[in-house]
Protein backbone atom coordinates (compact mmCIF):
# COMPACT_ATOMS: atom_id res chain seq x y z
CA UNK A 1 0.00 0.00 0.00
CA UNK A 2 1.32 3.48 -1.33
CA UNK A 3 1.30 6.27 2.08
CA UNK A 4 1.59 9.53 2.06
CA UNK A 5 1.64 11.35 5.46
CA UNK A 6 -1.20 13.79 6.39
CA UNK A 7 -0.16 15.96 9.00
CA UNK A 8 2.61 13.96 10.46
CA UNK A 9 -0.18 10.91 9.96
CA UNK A 10 0.76 8.24 7.70
CA UNK A 11 -2.58 8.21 5.38
CA UNK A 12 -2.73 5.28 2.17
CA UNK A 13 -3.77 5.77 -1.22
CA UNK A 14 -4.05 4.19 -4.60
CA UNK A 15 -1.83 4.80 -6.99
CA UNK A 16 -3.71 7.45 -9.99
CA UNK A 17 -5.04 9.37 -7.01
CA UNK A 18 -4.95 12.57 -6.20
CA UNK A 19 -3.91 14.10 -2.68
CA UNK A 20 -7.51 15.47 -2.92
CA UNK A 21 -9.22 11.54 -3.56
CA UNK A 22 -7.00 9.85 -1.23
CA UNK A 23 -8.08 12.68 1.70
CA UNK A 24 -11.81 12.20 0.34
CA UNK A 25 -11.70 8.38 0.45
CA UNK A 26 -9.92 8.71 3.72
CA UNK A 27 -13.62 10.27 4.93
CA UNK A 28 -12.17 13.74 5.20
CA UNK A 29 -13.95 16.23 3.49
CA UNK A 30 -12.73 19.48 5.36
CA UNK A 31 -9.20 20.33 5.79
CA UNK A 32 -8.81 24.18 5.85
CA UNK A 33 -10.80 26.82 7.57
CA UNK A 34 -11.57 29.71 5.86
CA UNK A 35 -9.69 33.28 6.93
CA UNK A 36 -13.16 35.45 7.34
CA UNK A 37 -15.73 33.03 8.61
CA UNK A 38 -13.44 30.26 10.18
CA UNK A 39 -15.20 28.34 7.73
CA UNK A 40 -14.17 24.63 7.21
CA UNK A 41 -13.76 23.76 3.78
CA UNK A 42 -12.14 20.87 1.73
CA UNK A 43 -12.69 20.08 -2.24
CA UNK A 44 -15.85 21.25 -4.18
CA UNK A 45 -15.02 21.82 -8.02
CA UNK A 46 -12.46 18.57 -7.85
CA UNK A 47 -10.58 19.90 -11.42
CA UNK A 48 -8.54 22.61 -10.16
CA UNK A 49 -10.45 25.99 -10.71
CA UNK A 50 -11.39 27.15 -7.27
CA UNK A 51 -9.25 26.54 -5.08
CA UNK A 52 -11.29 25.55 -1.75
CA UNK A 53 -8.88 22.37 -1.39
CA UNK A 54 -5.52 24.28 -0.86
CA UNK A 55 -2.84 22.30 1.00
CA UNK A 56 1.30 22.80 1.64
CA UNK A 57 3.00 19.94 -0.13
CA UNK A 58 6.65 19.15 0.61
CA UNK A 59 6.85 22.35 1.98
CA UNK A 60 5.59 24.55 -0.90
CA UNK A 61 2.21 26.26 0.10
CA UNK A 62 -1.13 26.91 -1.78
CA UNK A 63 -1.16 23.39 -3.37
CA UNK A 64 -4.67 22.54 -5.43
CA UNK A 65 -5.19 19.21 -3.27
CA UNK A 66 -7.14 18.45 -6.59
CA UNK A 67 -4.54 18.57 -8.90
CA UNK A 68 -1.53 17.06 -7.28
CA UNK A 69 -0.59 13.34 -7.61
CA UNK A 70 -0.16 11.62 -4.39
CA UNK A 71 3.22 10.44 -4.34
CA UNK A 72 5.30 7.56 -2.02
CA UNK A 73 6.24 9.79 1.32
CA UNK A 74 5.26 12.85 -0.16
CA UNK A 75 4.26 15.19 2.54
CA UNK A 76 0.90 16.90 2.94
CA UNK A 77 -0.04 19.86 5.61
CA UNK A 78 -3.13 21.21 5.70
CA UNK A 79 -3.79 25.04 6.31
CA UNK A 80 -5.53 26.71 8.91
CA UNK A 81 -6.36 29.74 7.18
CA UNK A 82 -6.03 31.36 3.74
CA UNK A 83 -3.50 33.58 5.51
CA UNK A 84 -1.19 31.12 6.49
CA UNK B 1 10.10 15.89 -31.31
CA UNK B 2 12.93 18.57 -31.90
CA UNK B 3 11.69 20.77 -35.18
CA UNK B 4 9.06 23.29 -34.36
CA UNK B 5 5.29 22.57 -34.38
CA UNK B 6 3.13 24.02 -36.78
CA UNK B 7 0.09 24.48 -34.15
CA UNK B 8 -0.14 24.43 -30.72
CA UNK B 9 -3.03 22.93 -29.27
CA UNK B 10 -4.07 23.92 -25.32
CA UNK B 11 -6.41 21.23 -24.14
CA UNK B 12 -6.29 17.60 -24.66
CA UNK B 13 -10.49 16.85 -23.78
CA UNK B 14 -12.66 15.38 -26.78
CA UNK B 15 -11.94 18.58 -28.68
CA UNK B 16 -8.54 18.84 -28.56
CA UNK B 17 -7.47 15.42 -29.35
CA UNK B 18 -9.47 15.10 -32.31
CA UNK B 19 -8.09 18.60 -33.73
CA UNK B 20 -4.13 17.37 -32.83
CA UNK B 21 -5.26 14.11 -34.54
CA UNK B 22 -6.85 15.93 -37.63
CA UNK B 23 -3.77 18.26 -38.21
CA UNK B 24 -1.41 15.51 -38.11
CA UNK B 25 -3.16 13.24 -40.03
CA UNK B 26 -2.50 16.41 -42.36
CA UNK B 27 0.88 16.62 -42.10
CA UNK B 28 1.56 19.43 -39.57
CA UNK B 29 3.45 19.33 -36.56
CA UNK B 30 1.37 19.77 -33.17
CA UNK B 31 2.42 20.95 -29.67
CA UNK B 32 -0.87 18.97 -27.51
CA UNK B 33 -0.58 20.39 -23.69
CA UNK B 34 -3.17 19.44 -20.93
CA UNK B 35 -2.84 20.09 -17.43
CA UNK B 36 -4.27 16.64 -16.69
CA UNK B 37 -2.41 13.29 -16.17
CA UNK B 38 -4.00 11.80 -19.04
CA UNK B 39 -4.96 12.54 -22.34
CA UNK B 40 -9.14 13.18 -22.53
CA UNK B 41 -10.29 16.00 -20.53
CA UNK B 42 -12.93 15.81 -18.42
CA UNK B 43 -15.32 14.13 -20.24
CA UNK B 44 -12.91 11.03 -20.55
CA UNK B 45 -11.27 11.86 -17.33
CA UNK B 46 -8.69 8.99 -16.46
CA UNK B 47 -6.81 8.55 -14.54
CA UNK B 48 -2.47 8.16 -15.53
CA UNK B 49 -1.71 4.74 -17.60
CA UNK B 50 0.57 3.66 -15.58
CA UNK B 51 -2.33 3.25 -12.78
CA UNK B 52 -5.19 2.20 -14.94
CA UNK B 53 -5.09 -1.22 -13.35
CA UNK B 54 -5.17 -0.12 -9.78
CA UNK B 55 -7.97 2.15 -10.47
CA UNK B 56 -10.74 0.51 -12.96
CA UNK B 57 -12.88 3.31 -14.13
CA UNK B 58 -13.81 2.17 -17.79
CA UNK B 59 -17.46 1.49 -17.04
CA UNK B 60 -17.98 5.29 -15.82
CA UNK B 61 -17.30 6.24 -19.19
CA UNK B 62 -19.17 7.32 -22.42
CA UNK B 63 -17.70 6.45 -25.85
CA UNK B 64 -14.78 5.05 -25.02
CA UNK B 65 -13.59 3.23 -28.54
CA UNK B 66 -14.13 6.89 -29.77
CA UNK B 67 -11.41 7.67 -27.09
CA UNK B 68 -9.06 4.64 -27.79
CA UNK B 69 -8.67 5.37 -31.05
CA UNK B 70 -8.13 9.02 -30.65
CA UNK B 71 -5.22 7.92 -28.06
CA UNK B 72 -3.86 5.34 -30.69
CA UNK B 73 -3.98 8.08 -33.08
CA UNK B 74 -1.93 10.67 -31.08
CA UNK B 75 0.37 7.83 -29.87
CA UNK B 76 1.32 6.56 -33.11
CA UNK B 77 2.22 10.51 -34.07
CA UNK B 78 4.01 10.78 -30.72
CA UNK B 79 6.00 7.99 -31.69
CA UNK B 80 7.19 9.10 -35.65
CA UNK B 81 8.55 12.31 -33.60
CA UNK B 82 5.51 14.31 -34.89
CA UNK B 83 3.48 15.45 -31.52
CA UNK B 84 5.06 17.11 -28.83
CA UNK B 85 2.65 15.73 -26.03
CA UNK B 86 3.02 17.70 -23.05
CA UNK B 87 0.88 16.33 -19.94
CA UNK B 88 0.70 18.07 -16.52
CA UNK B 89 1.21 21.58 -18.29
CA UNK B 90 -0.68 24.35 -16.63
CA UNK B 91 -1.29 26.98 -19.70
CA UNK B 92 -1.17 30.43 -18.25
CA UNK B 93 -0.62 32.66 -20.76
CA UNK B 94 -0.92 32.90 -24.93
CA UNK B 95 0.12 35.98 -26.54
CA UNK B 96 0.54 37.00 -29.88
CA UNK B 97 4.56 36.91 -31.14
CA UNK B 98 5.95 38.19 -34.32
CA UNK B 99 3.17 35.94 -36.88
CA UNK B 100 2.56 33.34 -34.87
CA UNK B 101 2.02 32.44 -30.56
CA UNK B 102 3.40 32.13 -27.86
CA UNK B 103 2.21 29.84 -25.41
CA UNK B 104 3.26 29.66 -21.31
CA UNK B 105 2.78 26.63 -19.34
CA UNK B 106 4.43 25.39 -15.67
CA UNK B 107 5.72 22.07 -16.35
CA UNK B 108 3.97 20.62 -12.57
CA UNK B 109 4.99 16.98 -13.50
CA UNK B 110 7.44 17.09 -10.32
CA UNK B 111 4.72 18.78 -8.81
CA UNK B 112 4.87 21.07 -6.18
CA UNK B 113 8.29 21.59 -8.41
CA UNK B 114 7.37 24.24 -11.38
CA UNK B 115 9.69 24.24 -14.49
CA UNK B 116 8.25 27.39 -17.36
CA UNK B 117 8.00 25.76 -20.81
CA UNK B 118 7.22 28.32 -23.53
CA UNK B 119 5.34 26.54 -26.96
CA UNK B 120 5.72 28.36 -30.33
CA UNK B 121 3.53 28.26 -33.36
CA UNK B 122 2.71 30.02 -36.34
CA UNK B 123 -1.17 28.46 -35.37
CA UNK B 124 -3.17 28.18 -31.96
CA UNK B 125 -6.24 25.87 -31.18
CA UNK B 126 -7.47 26.68 -27.92
CA UNK B 127 -9.49 23.77 -26.50
CA UNK B 128 -9.51 24.49 -22.73
CA UNK B 129 -13.36 23.33 -22.27
CA UNK B 130 -15.83 24.93 -19.04
CA UNK B 131 -16.45 24.01 -15.56
CA UNK B 132 -19.75 23.75 -13.66
CA UNK B 133 -21.52 26.81 -13.46
CA UNK B 134 -22.55 27.05 -10.00
CA UNK B 135 -25.46 28.82 -8.08
CA UNK B 136 -25.02 29.76 -4.22
CA UNK B 137 -27.36 28.84 -1.93
CA UNK B 138 -27.59 28.33 1.64
CA UNK B 139 -25.21 26.12 2.80
CA UNK B 140 -23.14 25.40 -0.51
CA UNK B 141 -19.85 25.82 1.41
CA UNK B 142 -20.13 23.70 3.67
CA UNK B 143 -17.48 20.34 3.19
CA UNK B 144 -19.19 17.87 1.39
CA UNK B 145 -21.07 20.01 -1.08
CA UNK B 146 -19.21 19.26 -4.65
CA UNK B 147 -19.83 20.34 -7.86
CA UNK B 148 -21.65 17.55 -9.80
CA UNK B 149 -18.20 17.64 -12.09
CA UNK B 150 -16.14 17.64 -8.96
CA UNK B 151 -18.01 14.57 -7.97
CA UNK B 152 -17.53 12.71 -11.23
CA UNK B 153 -13.96 13.82 -11.36
CA UNK B 154 -12.99 11.96 -8.61
CA UNK B 155 -15.24 9.01 -9.50
CA UNK B 156 -13.33 8.84 -13.16
CA UNK B 157 -10.27 9.94 -11.83
CA UNK B 158 -9.70 8.03 -8.83
CA UNK B 159 -12.51 5.55 -8.36
CA UNK B 160 -13.61 7.53 -4.96
CA UNK B 161 -17.08 8.35 -4.32
CA UNK B 162 -17.71 11.72 -2.12
CA UNK B 163 -20.06 10.36 0.04
CA UNK B 164 -22.26 6.86 0.65
CA UNK B 165 -25.53 9.04 0.56
CA UNK B 166 -26.09 11.65 -2.42
CA UNK B 167 -28.33 14.46 -2.96
CA UNK B 168 -27.39 16.22 -6.82
CA UNK B 169 -28.91 19.02 -7.86
CA UNK B 170 -29.27 21.76 -10.55
CA UNK B 171 -30.29 21.73 -13.82
CA UNK B 172 -29.18 19.70 -17.25
CA UNK B 173 -28.55 16.16 -18.63
CA UNK B 174 -25.11 16.07 -17.10
CA UNK B 175 -26.87 15.27 -13.41
CA UNK B 176 -27.54 12.39 -15.02
CA UNK B 177 -24.21 10.33 -15.54
CA UNK B 178 -23.16 11.79 -12.40
CA UNK B 179 -25.54 9.86 -10.86
CA UNK B 180 -25.41 7.04 -12.39
CA UNK B 181 -21.82 6.63 -11.87
CA UNK B 182 -22.58 7.20 -8.39
CA UNK B 183 -25.05 4.67 -8.18
CA UNK B 184 -22.74 2.23 -10.01
CA UNK B 185 -20.24 2.58 -7.56
CA UNK B 186 -23.22 1.78 -4.71
CA UNK B 187 -23.32 5.00 -3.32
CA UNK B 188 -27.31 5.52 -2.50
CA UNK B 189 -28.23 8.49 -4.59
CA UNK B 190 -31.18 9.93 -2.84
CA UNK B 191 -32.56 12.37 -5.22
CA UNK B 192 -31.81 13.76 -8.62
CA UNK B 193 -33.02 17.19 -8.19
CA UNK B 194 -33.46 18.54 -11.74
CA UNK B 195 -35.40 22.75 -12.06
CA UNK B 196 -36.44 22.02 -15.62
CA UNK B 197 -39.18 20.00 -16.65
CA UNK B 198 -38.69 17.15 -19.57
CA UNK B 199 -41.63 18.61 -21.43
CA UNK B 200 -39.51 21.74 -22.07
CA UNK B 201 -37.53 19.51 -24.59
CA UNK B 202 -40.90 18.87 -26.59
CA UNK B 203 -40.90 22.76 -27.36
CA UNK B 204 -37.78 21.64 -29.66
CA UNK B 205 -38.80 18.88 -31.93
CA UNK B 206 -36.53 18.98 -34.41
CA UNK B 207 -32.89 19.23 -32.76
CA UNK B 208 -34.87 16.22 -30.15
CA UNK B 209 -35.39 13.91 -34.15
CA UNK B 210 -31.85 14.47 -35.50
CA UNK B 211 -30.14 13.50 -32.76
CA UNK B 212 -31.49 9.91 -31.74
CA UNK B 213 -27.61 8.71 -30.42
CA UNK B 214 -28.48 11.45 -27.28
CA UNK B 215 -31.56 10.00 -26.87
CA UNK B 216 -29.71 6.64 -26.47
CA UNK B 217 -27.14 8.28 -24.09
CA UNK B 218 -29.84 9.25 -21.95
CA UNK B 219 -31.53 6.47 -22.23
CA UNK B 220 -28.87 4.47 -21.10
CA UNK B 221 -28.68 6.39 -17.60
CA UNK B 222 -32.29 6.43 -17.39
CA UNK B 223 -32.16 2.35 -17.10
CA UNK B 224 -29.31 2.65 -14.82
CA UNK B 225 -30.81 4.87 -12.80
CA UNK B 226 -34.20 2.99 -12.54
CA UNK B 227 -31.94 -0.41 -12.17
CA UNK B 228 -30.54 1.54 -9.23
CA UNK B 229 -34.03 3.05 -8.01
CA UNK B 230 -32.40 6.53 -8.03
CA UNK B 231 -35.43 8.72 -7.99
CA UNK B 232 -35.25 11.96 -10.35
CA UNK B 233 -37.25 14.98 -9.50
CA UNK B 234 -38.47 17.18 -11.71
CA UNK B 235 -38.88 21.15 -11.60
CA UNK B 236 -37.35 20.33 -7.71
CA UNK B 237 -34.29 22.08 -6.38
CA UNK B 238 -31.63 21.50 -3.59
CA UNK B 239 -32.74 25.22 -1.71
CA UNK B 240 -30.12 24.58 1.03
CA UNK B 241 -27.38 22.63 2.51
CA UNK B 242 -27.18 22.26 6.31
CA UNK B 243 -24.79 21.06 9.00
CA UNK B 244 -21.80 21.63 11.24
CA UNK B 245 -18.42 20.91 10.18
CA UNK B 246 -19.85 18.65 7.17
CA UNK B 247 -23.14 18.61 4.82
CA UNK B 248 -25.10 16.49 7.23
CA UNK B 249 -28.68 17.41 5.16
CA UNK B 250 -30.52 19.17 2.26
CA UNK B 251 -33.81 20.91 1.94
CA UNK B 252 -35.52 19.98 -1.38
CA UNK B 253 -38.76 22.29 -2.58
CA UNK B 254 -40.81 21.76 -5.47
CA UNK B 255 -40.36 25.08 -7.81
CA UNK B 256 -43.05 27.24 -9.57
CA UNK B 257 -42.29 27.61 -13.53
CA UNK B 258 -40.16 30.92 -12.42
CA UNK B 259 -38.17 28.57 -10.34
CA UNK B 260 -39.16 29.79 -6.65
CA UNK B 261 -39.91 27.20 -4.33
CA UNK B 262 -43.47 26.26 -3.90
CA UNK B 263 -44.84 27.10 -0.49
CA UNK B 264 -45.01 24.11 1.67
CA UNK B 265 -43.42 22.00 -0.14
CA UNK B 266 -39.98 21.91 1.54
CA UNK B 267 -38.50 19.07 2.98
CA UNK B 268 -35.03 17.84 4.35
CA UNK B 269 -33.36 15.10 3.37
CA UNK B 270 -30.44 13.61 5.10
CA UNK B 271 -26.92 12.99 3.59
CA UNK B 272 -23.42 13.08 3.58
CA UNK B 273 -22.77 14.79 0.64
CA UNK B 274 -24.15 16.62 -1.83
CA UNK B 275 -23.28 17.64 -5.72
CA UNK B 276 -24.74 20.48 -7.70
CA UNK B 277 -24.35 21.90 -11.14
CA UNK B 278 -26.24 24.26 -13.44
CA UNK B 279 -24.67 23.85 -16.77
CA UNK B 280 -21.31 24.55 -17.39
CA UNK B 281 -19.13 28.19 -18.09
CA UNK B 282 -16.41 27.97 -21.13
CA UNK B 283 -13.23 28.68 -19.69
CA UNK B 284 -11.75 31.32 -22.21
CA UNK B 285 -8.99 32.92 -20.46
CA UNK B 286 -7.04 32.49 -23.07
CA UNK B 287 -9.03 33.75 -25.56
CA UNK B 288 -10.22 37.02 -24.32
CA UNK B 289 -6.95 38.21 -23.61
CA UNK B 290 -5.25 37.46 -27.36
CA UNK B 291 -8.42 40.26 -28.48
CA UNK B 292 -11.08 37.08 -29.49
CA UNK B 293 -14.34 38.37 -30.16
CA UNK B 294 -17.25 37.12 -27.80
CA UNK B 295 -20.90 36.13 -28.83
CA UNK B 296 -23.69 35.59 -26.93
CA UNK B 297 -24.59 31.57 -26.14
CA UNK B 298 -28.58 30.38 -25.95
CA UNK B 299 -27.25 29.00 -22.21
CA UNK B 300 -26.53 32.91 -20.65
CA UNK B 301 -22.86 32.86 -21.27
CA UNK B 302 -20.88 34.80 -23.42
CA UNK B 303 -19.25 32.45 -25.73
CA UNK B 304 -16.35 32.49 -28.34
CA UNK B 305 -17.16 33.51 -31.82
CA UNK B 306 -16.06 31.18 -34.27
CA UNK B 307 -16.78 30.90 -38.16
CA UNK B 308 -17.85 27.81 -39.89
CA UNK B 309 -14.50 26.63 -39.73
CA UNK B 310 -13.93 27.23 -36.01
CA UNK B 311 -11.90 30.20 -36.74
CA UNK B 312 -12.02 32.91 -34.41
CA UNK B 313 -11.57 36.66 -35.16
CA UNK B 314 -7.97 36.61 -34.20
CA UNK B 315 -5.54 35.56 -37.22
CA UNK B 316 -4.16 32.24 -36.53
CA UNK B 317 -6.19 31.56 -33.62
CA UNK B 318 -9.28 28.78 -33.72
CA UNK B 319 -11.21 27.02 -31.08
CA UNK B 320 -13.35 24.05 -30.72
CA UNK B 321 -15.54 22.50 -28.15
CA UNK B 322 -17.23 24.30 -24.82
CA UNK B 323 -15.35 27.50 -25.70
CA UNK B 324 -17.40 27.95 -28.35
CA UNK B 325 -20.84 27.07 -26.75
CA UNK B 326 -21.33 24.15 -24.59
CA UNK B 327 -22.59 21.18 -26.59
CA UNK B 328 -21.41 17.93 -25.45
CA UNK B 329 -18.15 15.82 -25.85
CA UNK B 330 -19.77 14.16 -29.26
CA UNK B 331 -19.85 18.04 -31.00
CA UNK B 332 -16.20 19.08 -29.28
CA UNK B 333 -15.06 16.23 -31.82
CA UNK B 334 -16.58 17.30 -34.57
CA UNK B 335 -15.28 20.55 -33.92
CA UNK B 336 -11.78 19.98 -33.41
CA UNK B 337 -11.84 18.03 -36.85
CA UNK B 338 -13.29 21.02 -38.58
CA UNK B 339 -10.80 23.27 -36.98
CA UNK B 340 -7.84 21.12 -37.92
CA UNK B 341 -9.12 21.00 -41.34
CA UNK B 342 -9.45 24.83 -41.36
CA UNK B 343 -5.88 24.94 -39.73
CA UNK B 344 -4.88 22.66 -42.76
CA UNK B 345 -6.40 25.08 -45.43
CA UNK B 346 -5.41 27.98 -44.04
CA UNK B 347 -1.18 26.75 -43.08
CA UNK B 348 -1.42 25.59 -47.18
CA UNK B 349 -2.48 28.99 -47.99
CA UNK B 350 -4.79 27.32 -51.31
CA UNK B 351 -8.28 27.14 -51.17
CA UNK B 352 -9.47 23.63 -50.32
CA UNK B 353 -12.41 22.52 -52.21
CA UNK B 354 -15.81 21.63 -50.30
CA UNK B 355 -14.86 17.81 -50.18
CA UNK B 356 -17.88 15.41 -49.17
CA UNK B 357 -16.05 14.66 -45.72
CA UNK B 358 -16.14 18.38 -44.71
CA UNK B 359 -19.44 18.96 -45.87
CA UNK B 360 -20.62 16.03 -43.32
CA UNK B 361 -18.42 17.78 -40.93
CA UNK B 362 -20.26 21.05 -40.99
CA UNK B 363 -23.80 18.90 -41.17
CA UNK B 364 -22.91 17.19 -38.03
CA UNK B 365 -21.92 20.15 -36.31
CA UNK B 366 -24.88 21.91 -37.14
CA UNK B 367 -26.99 19.47 -35.99
CA UNK B 368 -25.28 18.90 -32.82
CA UNK B 369 -25.41 22.83 -32.21
CA UNK B 370 -29.04 22.68 -32.81
CA UNK B 371 -29.42 20.54 -29.79
CA UNK B 372 -27.02 22.04 -27.35
CA UNK B 373 -29.17 25.22 -28.34
CA UNK B 374 -32.68 23.05 -27.34
CA UNK B 375 -30.87 21.63 -24.15
CA UNK B 376 -29.84 25.39 -23.29
CA UNK B 377 -33.36 26.37 -23.65
CA UNK B 378 -34.75 23.70 -22.14
CA UNK B 379 -32.70 23.91 -18.93
CA UNK B 380 -32.12 27.30 -17.80
CA UNK B 381 -31.08 28.65 -14.93
CA UNK B 382 -34.73 29.32 -13.59
CA UNK B 383 -34.81 33.41 -13.11
CA UNK B 384 -36.27 33.46 -9.23
CA UNK B 385 -33.27 31.07 -8.18
CA UNK B 386 -32.02 34.31 -6.03
CA UNK B 387 -35.30 33.99 -3.83
CA UNK B 388 -33.49 30.71 -2.24
CA UNK B 389 -30.40 32.89 -0.90
CA UNK B 390 -30.62 34.92 2.52
CA UNK B 391 -28.72 38.08 3.42
CA UNK B 392 -26.17 35.79 5.22
CA UNK B 393 -25.55 33.19 2.08
CA UNK B 394 -21.71 33.34 0.92
CA UNK B 395 -22.15 33.87 -2.73
CA UNK B 396 -17.91 34.49 -3.34
CA UNK B 397 -16.43 31.43 -1.62
CA UNK B 398 -12.78 33.06 -1.85
CA UNK B 399 -13.28 36.24 -0.58
CA UNK B 400 -16.63 35.25 2.07
CA UNK B 401 -18.76 37.12 0.16
CA UNK B 402 -22.53 37.40 1.58
CA UNK B 403 -25.60 38.08 -0.86
CA UNK B 404 -26.61 40.76 1.67
CA UNK B 405 -23.52 42.65 0.40
CA UNK B 406 -24.09 42.14 -2.90
CA UNK B 407 -27.80 43.72 -2.75
CA UNK B 408 -26.21 46.31 -0.89
CA UNK B 409 -24.06 47.25 -3.69
CA UNK B 410 -26.42 46.63 -6.44
CA UNK B 411 -28.75 48.85 -4.39
CA UNK B 412 -25.98 51.52 -4.35
CA UNK B 413 -26.17 51.21 -8.17
CA UNK B 414 -23.35 48.77 -8.79
CA UNK B 415 -24.53 47.93 -12.64
CA UNK B 416 -22.20 44.83 -13.12
CA UNK B 417 -20.44 42.05 -11.66
CA UNK B 418 -17.19 43.67 -12.50
CA UNK B 419 -18.70 46.51 -10.79
CA UNK B 420 -19.76 44.92 -7.43
CA UNK B 421 -16.31 43.10 -7.31
CA UNK B 422 -14.55 46.49 -7.00
CA UNK B 423 -17.17 47.42 -4.04
CA UNK B 424 -17.42 44.04 -2.44
CA UNK B 425 -14.41 41.90 -3.39
CA UNK B 426 -16.81 39.26 -4.79
CA UNK B 427 -14.47 37.55 -7.91
CA UNK B 428 -11.29 39.39 -6.26
CA UNK B 429 -9.81 36.07 -4.52
CA UNK B 430 -8.17 32.79 -5.24
CA UNK B 431 -10.84 31.69 -8.27
CA UNK B 432 -10.67 35.28 -9.60
CA UNK B 433 -14.06 34.89 -10.02
CA UNK B 434 -14.76 31.71 -11.69
CA UNK B 435 -16.89 30.02 -9.30
CA UNK B 436 -19.15 33.42 -8.67
CA UNK B 437 -19.09 35.61 -11.42
CA UNK B 438 -21.91 34.12 -13.33
CA UNK B 439 -24.16 33.77 -9.91
CA UNK B 440 -23.04 37.59 -9.40
CA UNK B 441 -23.67 38.73 -13.20
CA UNK B 442 -27.24 37.16 -12.82
CA UNK B 443 -27.84 38.96 -9.36
CA UNK B 444 -26.89 42.15 -11.12
CA UNK B 445 -27.36 42.12 -14.79
CA UNK B 446 -29.74 39.72 -16.70
CA UNK B 447 -30.35 40.69 -19.83
CA UNK B 448 -26.97 39.59 -21.11
CA UNK B 449 -24.94 36.76 -21.73
CA UNK B 450 -22.23 36.54 -18.90
CA UNK B 451 -18.68 37.64 -19.71
CA UNK B 452 -15.91 36.68 -17.51
CA UNK B 453 -13.74 39.26 -16.79
CA UNK B 454 -10.53 39.58 -18.52
CA UNK B 455 -7.49 37.67 -16.41
CA UNK B 456 -4.03 37.82 -18.20
CA UNK B 457 -2.86 34.60 -15.60
CA UNK B 458 -5.24 31.78 -16.36
CA UNK B 459 -3.83 29.57 -13.62
CA UNK B 460 -1.18 30.38 -11.29
CA UNK B 461 2.55 30.41 -11.59
CA UNK B 462 5.13 30.45 -9.46
CA UNK B 463 6.78 34.14 -9.44
CA UNK B 464 10.39 32.66 -9.66
CA UNK B 465 8.65 31.07 -13.06
CA UNK B 466 7.57 34.62 -14.29
CA UNK B 467 11.01 35.89 -13.25
CA UNK B 468 13.05 33.35 -14.88
CA UNK B 469 10.82 34.42 -18.43
CA UNK B 470 12.15 37.67 -18.28
CA UNK B 471 15.63 36.54 -19.52
CA UNK B 472 15.46 36.02 -23.09
CA UNK B 473 14.29 32.51 -23.62
CA UNK B 474 15.88 30.69 -26.65
CA UNK B 475 14.00 30.64 -29.56
CA UNK B 476 13.10 27.13 -30.12
CA UNK B 477 9.50 25.14 -29.85
CA UNK B 478 9.70 24.55 -25.75
CA UNK B 479 12.30 26.16 -23.62
CA UNK B 480 12.23 25.07 -20.12
CA UNK B 481 13.45 27.44 -17.86
CA UNK B 482 14.83 26.78 -14.35
CA UNK B 483 12.60 25.68 -11.87
CA UNK B 484 11.35 28.01 -9.68
CA UNK B 485 10.38 28.28 -5.86
CA UNK B 486 6.51 28.00 -5.34
CA UNK B 487 4.80 30.81 -3.73
CA UNK B 488 1.13 30.32 -2.64
CA UNK B 489 -1.76 30.57 -5.26
CA UNK B 490 -2.40 34.09 -3.85
CA UNK B 491 0.69 35.09 -6.60
CA UNK B 492 -2.51 35.70 -9.40
CA UNK B 493 -3.76 38.50 -7.53
CA UNK B 494 -1.83 41.51 -9.37
CA UNK B 495 -3.86 40.38 -12.16
CA UNK B 496 -6.47 41.87 -10.72
CA UNK B 497 -5.59 45.21 -11.03
CA UNK B 498 -5.35 44.58 -14.36
CA UNK B 499 -9.05 45.11 -15.02
CA UNK B 500 -9.55 47.85 -17.29
CA UNK B 501 -11.42 50.35 -17.84
CA UNK B 502 -12.78 49.85 -21.15
CA UNK B 503 -14.93 46.87 -18.78
CA UNK B 504 -16.78 49.79 -16.98
CA UNK B 505 -18.08 52.22 -18.84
Amino acid sequence: MNEIVVDGEPLPYTEGQTVAAALVAAGRVAWRTTRVGHRPRGVFCGIGVCFDCLVTVDGARGQRACLVPARPGMTVTTLEGDDD
Amino acid sequence: MTEPADLVVVGAGPAGMAAAATALAGGLRVALLDSGTALGGQYWRHPPEHARAAVPTDDLHHGLDRYRALCRALAAHRTAGRLDLRLEHHAWSAVREGDGFAVHAADRREAPRETAVVLRAPRLLVATGAYDRQLPFPGWDLPGVLTAGGMQALLKGGSVAAGSRVALGGTGPFLLPVAAGLAARGVEVVAVCEAAHPRAWLRHPGPLLSNPDKWAEGAGYAATLVRHRVPVRPRTAIVAAEGGERVTSVRIASLAPDGSPRPGTERRVEVDAVGVGWGFAPQLDLLVPLGASLTDSADGNAVVAVDRGQRTTVPGLYAAGETCGVGGAALAVNEGRLAAASVLADARATTVPMNRRLAALRSAVDRQRAFARAMALAHPVPPAWSSWLTDETVVCRCEEVTAGAIRTARADGAPDHRQIKQLTRAGMGWCQGRMCGPAVHCLTTRHRAYEPAERLVATPVTLGALADLDEDPPVSTASPVSAASPVPATSTEPTDSSETDKECP
